[in-house]
């Protein structure tokens, strides 16, 4: 039995703002959450291992430079690599229609695009840990 | 559970984690205790918000992985008392070891219970000494009163000052600023930061122990080499005058306290009726002694 959520939320990617992060970052917060920030240009190799030495329950990333077509697979195999697949992984940012299906098909959970109401993306946070804790 | 405690102490990382967690989650499980302490220095870095005190933190690793020492960093942030959730983000100063396997870093949220300290922390402490860091560093928030706190896991305390902070010599006065065994102005390329430097000395030269006072740029370095060497001198003379024993029987009482503190919580949380005041004692303790 686990009292708290635990997010990593993480800013793959060389653009410079993070503002749609921490929005999301404190929303979290806000809903009981113990949400690990660690800001900009994070590497995949940077963010498994601090998913790992801080033992999220959930990763989300957010990008919206348009690389995460690249990041996401790279994050996904190194995820594999360390035997921490299970982890979910959703992704908020700028992402089109067909590359948010191609994401889910790799392995991301949900893709928040922009304008998605703070409620609907601590429910479904929820609705993920519920569902790995099970 | 076994089997992620010998995995831990063959220098697994992610049982480490786990273990971690899993403490957070059952401050009641006193497994830790029978676990063999391997030394660790535990370093307590404290100050207000803002001050630097995650940059500096980042410096001080660096120094110590350069004289490759392996570090354990907990890095403790607020946590909201109305929704129970916390921001962590001291790991955005902290980047730089993100990838280093001599580095673990692990946030906390502070917890709602003991002031400005999340109580699991003490076994966290445990646990990561057992896993054999030669140093642990803990930063904490310097919000209230509270952080004194502090002072009752850390061997040593690093009070961590910039200048421009005027309220920072107020605290001199309220107690806080006495937690501190080091104090180092950071931000001393700011303006000011001589000034401030000489009036913390005359209010300290109030007190009749000589305290470092040590100045750093945190973002470059400067003068984290001198502070390392302060803490190193502190910390031998504190094991040769049995100060740091002391210190760890006073974290052990703490410890039991905030433990017991919460046991009788639960013991009153049982009883229905109160009529006098000495039934409720005895109701209290009589719970506590059938369910220990
Ligand atoms: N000029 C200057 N800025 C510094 C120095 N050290 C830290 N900073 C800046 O001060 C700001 C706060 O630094 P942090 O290390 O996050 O401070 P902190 O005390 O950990 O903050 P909290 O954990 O939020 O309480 C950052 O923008 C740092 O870059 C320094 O020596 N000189
Ligand atoms: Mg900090």
């Amino acid at each position: 039995m686990k009292n708290k959520i635990r997010v990593l939320i993480a800013k793959p990617g060389l653009d410079g703002h993070d503002r749609g992060a921490k929005v999301v970052a404190k929303a979290l917060r806000d809903a009981g959450m113990e949400v690990i920030y660690t800001g900009l240009r994070q590497t995949p190799e940077q963010i498994v291992k601090t998913a790992i030495q801080e033992d999220v329950d959930l990763i989300g990333l957010s990008i919206l430079s348009g690389a995460h077509m690249n990041i996401c697979p790279k994050l996904l195999e190194l995820m594999k690599e360390n035997d921490i697949e299970n982890i979910p992984v959703f992704v908020g940012g700028i992402v089109p229609p067909d590359d948010a299906e191609e994401l889910k098909r790799m392995g991301i959970k949900e893709v928040f695009g922009p304008g998605t109401p703070l409620s609907t993306i601590v429910e479904k946070i929820r609705q993920l840990f519920s569902e790995v804790e099970s | 559970m076994k089997d992620l405690l010998e995995k831990m102490q063959n220098g697994d990382i992610k049982s480490l984690a786990k273990l971690i967690t899993y403490l957070e989650n059952h401050p009641e499980d006193r497994f830790v205790e029978n676990l063999p302490s391997k030394g660790a220095k535990v370093i307590g870095f404290t100050g207000s918000p803002g001050a630097g005190k995650s940059t500096l933190v980042n410096a001080v690793i660096s120094q110590l992985r350069r004289e490759n020492r392996t570090v354990g960093v907990i890095a403790i942030d607020p946590t909201s008392p109305f929704t129970g959730g916390s921001f962590l983000g001291d790991r955005i100063r902290m980047k730089t070891h993100f990838l280093d396997d001599g580095v673990f870093i692990r946030s906390m949220g502070s917890g709602t219970s003991l002031g400005g300290l999340n109580e699991s922390v003490f076994d966290v402490i445990k646990l990561m000494d057992a896993f054999g860091f030669d140093y642990i560093l803990i930063e904490t928030v310097g919000a209230g009163q509270s952080e004194v706190d502090i002072v009752y896991v850390s061997d040593i305390v690093v009070l961590i000052l910039s200048p421009g902070m005027g309220d920072d010599i107020q605290f001199l006065k309220s107690g806080i600023m006495e937690i501190g065994d080091i104090y180092v102005i950071n931000k001393s390329d700011l303006d000011g930061a001589d000034f401030y430097k000489m009036r913390l000395e005359s209010m300290l030269s109030l007190s009749n122990v000589k305290k470092p006072i040590v100045k750093t740029i945190a973002t470059s370095g400067v003068g984290v080499e001198e502070l390392i060497f302060n803490i190193k001198k502190l910390l031998s003379k504190f094991h040769n005058n049995g100060e740091i024993r002391k210190r760890k029987e006073r974290r052990l009482k703490k410890h039991a306290e905030s433990i017991l503190i919460k046991r009788i919580q639960k013991s009153l949380e049982k009883i229905s009726e109160f009529d006098k005041l000495s039934n409720v004692i005895s109701k209290v303790i009589n719970d506590i002694c059938k369910n220990n």
